[in-house]
């Protein structure tokens, strides 16, 4: 929200010439929402998106401090850097919400995701999803002479490109719990 | 100290505490505990509305013209559904409320009990906050807490739901917590560094608007005098939206008028050519930018808002300053006169001959003649038989209010009470009976349209059981005007649906309900008329028979920017530089 630099005594004919217009390329951000523990502020936060038409492109939510009644609402969501700094001051808005990051842009971020993939196969392509679980260092959670459970965490780019890959192999069945995010260093 | 009570004793005693002396309400089964207290005590005052949306447009009357928050108390479930056009009007306007509504007791919610409603569910959307309080113990802190939110930061409607058995339990009673101890505390202090670039931008801009909004209403009386003190210092001519009226004097010689879309020529004009806009506690709602690309192409933007979400919300602004308008303009004003009062003289002399010209063009001027009163006539008349009384002024909503908000002068805050974000017919008259309670002996008049007002007619009922002497006056054309208007110029004249064929006869209806009716429908006898419902102690109706087809003018078509306005009957031919581009 800093304004522009606008050249000091530059005012005879505006600087409106000089200011960017409204951006309408489209940015996709996490934002790290910390918020009281309370009934229906979720529902405050997820009102807030459908209500005035924003995109979430992912959501978890958990206690992060029992004590202090905090949970840790991770929002990866998608805009016009105009629709995300609203979005950000609406969700800073939301009475319960005490604080409101965006992990994009104040520095650089760890975003992790867990996946649950069903692959169900028989001969080769039970063979080549094994090989592939390996390569992506995908754990066997359960297995079956049919089927695998496979267990994956990394980023949302790296699961895509697994449940890509496991599909013509037999995906079945996918949970995802979507994205947890951390700043990186102190 | 704390004091074992019950619930239901909780809630007076905090609302007590709190400092309140009226509530508007209406009882029913899930809130007999609280309506049992308030029986027996005698500091806080009940007024029983007639229908749960009178209430909260009552209090939001009541808080608009006291800087007050206003609280109601309704019932479960259809008392709680009824309230939610007036909650939702309450947030658009920023008003502080405090709605307490009854629940079924805990133990039954989610079975779809008798009269059950998700009422926290319900009114998530169109509250500021709201709770459900599911323990005694918490209810008395939940009620400080909601007056802390319902009045800091931006203001707005709070609801708290109290189910019945937590009325009738017993738990410890926690007063009001010091300030300065919640974890809500929104930023009042503006950015130092902000004030000190918009200060320099004032002191060399040529040709700059003080564009003021409700948000110096909201700030309290104080903000409206250092609004006075830097538009007078500065030369820097102000222009208010329909919320901000009065928080700048009428009779101000900076004064412009409204702007927006059926705001003043200059005005608008003003807005469309000044070098620096200085939004004072506004939020460039559509009815004033109007097309956006096309909004005040010239000029530097500064933002004065308590709230972040307000700024760049519509519109791109240089200097954005985040704070409450009292202490941002106190601020502004210190760094101002420690620069040295600078002002650019030469180019704002310049400027005010220019806005000259535009204020030549006398853009509300109309003739009364012919035998049919106009509707801009008996607000004219209204104006000068009430002008320097003790006078708050609410309306409804349509061309009735947009003449109120041209022809009436406003020299002071919280003296006017309209409903324009949600734009609510039904608002004016139960708001009138709340300033009315604020301000007994206070003249308080509702100019109506016919339409609106009927929409909450029932709040006769309450004027008349408290001998509220509110003053109704209908502009009666037995259209719906604003509709109607609309469909001449933008629907081929296609009068859908736009009129009543049965009003009913206001003299008539007044006298049913114990009250005076005065009709009035000769230009002649307008003045004698008014003067007797001025005279009148005790609630009146006038119905004021006016011209059916009058369209109100100026006006800025949706979506055309301000240059394009429609000035109707009024002369366009001074309209100097802009000629072409204003259509008539
Ligand atoms: C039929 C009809 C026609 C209308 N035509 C017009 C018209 O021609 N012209 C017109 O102006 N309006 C018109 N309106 C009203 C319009 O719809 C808006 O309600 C109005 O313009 C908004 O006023 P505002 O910008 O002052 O904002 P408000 O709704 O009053 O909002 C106040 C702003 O100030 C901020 N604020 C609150 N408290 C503080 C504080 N303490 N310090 C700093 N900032 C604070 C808030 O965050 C908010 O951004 C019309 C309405 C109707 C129903
Ligand atoms: C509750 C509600 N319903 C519908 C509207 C749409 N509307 C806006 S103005 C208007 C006509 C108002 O007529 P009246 O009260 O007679 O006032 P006039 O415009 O004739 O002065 C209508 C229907 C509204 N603003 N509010």
């Amino acid at each position: 929200m800093s304004a522009l630099k606008i050249k000091k005594g530059s005012s005879k004919h505006s600087a409106y010439n000089l200011r960017p217009q409204f951006s309408d390329v489209q940015e996709t951000h996490t934002l790290a929402v910390l918020v009281e523990n309370e009934p229906g502020v979720l529902a405050r936060v997820i009102g807030l998106f459908s209500g005035r038409g924003y995109n979430i492109d992912s959501l978890t939510v958990a206690e992060v401090d029992h004590q202090g009644h905090l949970s840790r609402i991770t929002i990866v969501t998608t805009g016009t850097p105009q629709v995300i700094e609203q979005i950000k001051a609406q969700l800073g808005r939301i009475v319960p919400v005490h604080d409101v990051h965006d992990l994009t842009v104040e520095g650089r971020s760890v975003e992790r995701e867990l996946a649950l993939l069903k692959v169900a196969g028989l001969g080769d392509k039970r063979v080549e999803a094994l090989r592939l679980a390996d390569i992506f260092r995908a754990q066997v959670v359960d297995s079956t002479l049919e089927s695998f459970v496979f267990q994956l965490t990394g980023t949302p780019d790296k699961i895509d490109a697994f449940a890509d890959l496991m599909r013509p192999l037999g995906l079945i069945e996918i949970a995802r719990t979507g994205v947890a995010a951390l700043a990186r260093g102190t | 100290m704390t004091r074992q009570m019950t619930g239901a004793k909780m809630v007076v005693q905090a609302l007590k505490e709190q400092g309140v002396d009226v509530v508007f309400g209406y009882p029913g089964g899930a809130v007999l505990p609280i309506y049992d207290e308030i029986f027996q005590q005698n500091d806080i005052r009940h007024i029983l509305v007639r229908h749960e949306q009178g209430a909260v447009h009552a209090a939001e009357g009541y808080a608009r013209s006291t800087g007050k928050p206003g609280v109601v108390l309704v019932t479960s479930g259809p008392g709680a559904t009824n309230a939610v056009t007036g909650l939702t009007d309450a947030l658009m306007d920023s008003i502080p409320l405090v709605v307490l509504t009854g629940q079924v007791p805990t133990f039954m919610i989610g079975s779809d009990a008798f009269q059950e409603a998700d009422t926290v569910g319900i009114t998530r959307p169109c509250t500021k906050h709201n709770w459900l309080v599911k323990e005694t113990d918490r209810l008395s802190a939940t009620i400080h807490e909601a007056f802390h939110v319902a009045t800091s930061g931006r203001p707005g409607p709070v609801l708290i739901d109290i189910p019945k058995d937590v009325q009738f339990a017993s738990a410890a009673y926690q007063p009001k917590p010091k300030a300065g101890s919640r974890h809500y505390q929104p930023q009042v202090k503006g950015n130092m560094e902000m004030i000190e670039a918009l200060v320099e931008a004032i002191e060399t801009a040529e040709k700059p608007v003080l564009y003021t909004g409700g948000g110096v209403i909201n700030s309290g009386p104080g903000a409206s005098q250092l609004l006075r003190e830097l538009a007078e210092a500065t030369g820097i001519p102000v222009t208010s939206t329909l919320m901000g009226l009065g928080a700048y004097p009428a009779s101000g010689r900076n004064w412009l008028g409204m702007l927006g879309m059926h705001g003043l020529y200059e005005a608008n004009l003003a807005m469309h050519g000044c070098d620096l806009l200085i939004n004072v506690g506004a939020r460039f709602d559509d009815r004033i930018t109007g097309r956006i690309d096309a909004f005040s192409p010239h000029s530097r933007k500064a933002h004065i808002d308590i709230d972040p979400s307000s700024i760049n919300k519509v519109v791109k602004t240089d200097y954005p300053i985040v704070g409450d308008v009292g202490h941002v303009l106190e601020d502004l004003l210190k760094v101002w006169k420690a620069r040295g009062r600078k002002a650019n003289r030469e180019a704002l002399t310049k400027w005010w001959k220019q806005i000259d010209k535009w204020r030549a063009v006398d853009c509300l001027k109309f003739k009364q003649d012919g035998p049919v009163i106009r509707p801009q006539h008996a607000i004219a008349r209204l104006e000068a038989l009430t002008k320097g009384r003790d006078r708050y002024i609410c309306t409804e909503v349509g061309q009735h209010q947009m003449w109120a908000a041209q022809y009436l002068g406003f020299e002071d805050p919280n003296r006017w009470m309209t409903s324009g974000g949600l734009g609510t017919m039904g608002y004016g008259f139960p708001a009138s009976i709340g300033v009315q309670v604020a301000h007994p002996d206070a003249l308080v008049i509702n100019v109506a349209g016919e339409a609106s007002w009927l929409m909450n007619m029932q709040e006769m009922g309450t004027a008349v059981q408290y001998r509220l002497p509110v003053k109704q006056f209908i502009l009666n054309n037995e259209r719906l005007g604003m509709v109607r208007q609309w469909q001449e110029l933008l629907h081929g004249e296609r009068y859908s649906h736009s009129w009543s064929e049965s009003l009913p006869d206001f003299v008539k209806l007044a006298e049913a309900f114990g009250a005076k009716g005065i009709k009035c429908d000769d230009p002649a006898d307008l003045d004698d008329a008014i003067m007797e419902m001025l005279d009148h102690d005790g609630p009146v109706i006038f119905d004021c028979l006016v011209e059916k087809h009058e369209n109100c003018f100026p006006m800025i078509p949706s979506g055309e920017p301000h240059n394009k306005m429609l000035l109707g009957e009024a002369s366009t031919k001074d309209a100097i530089g802009t000629k072409g581009a204003v259509l008539v």
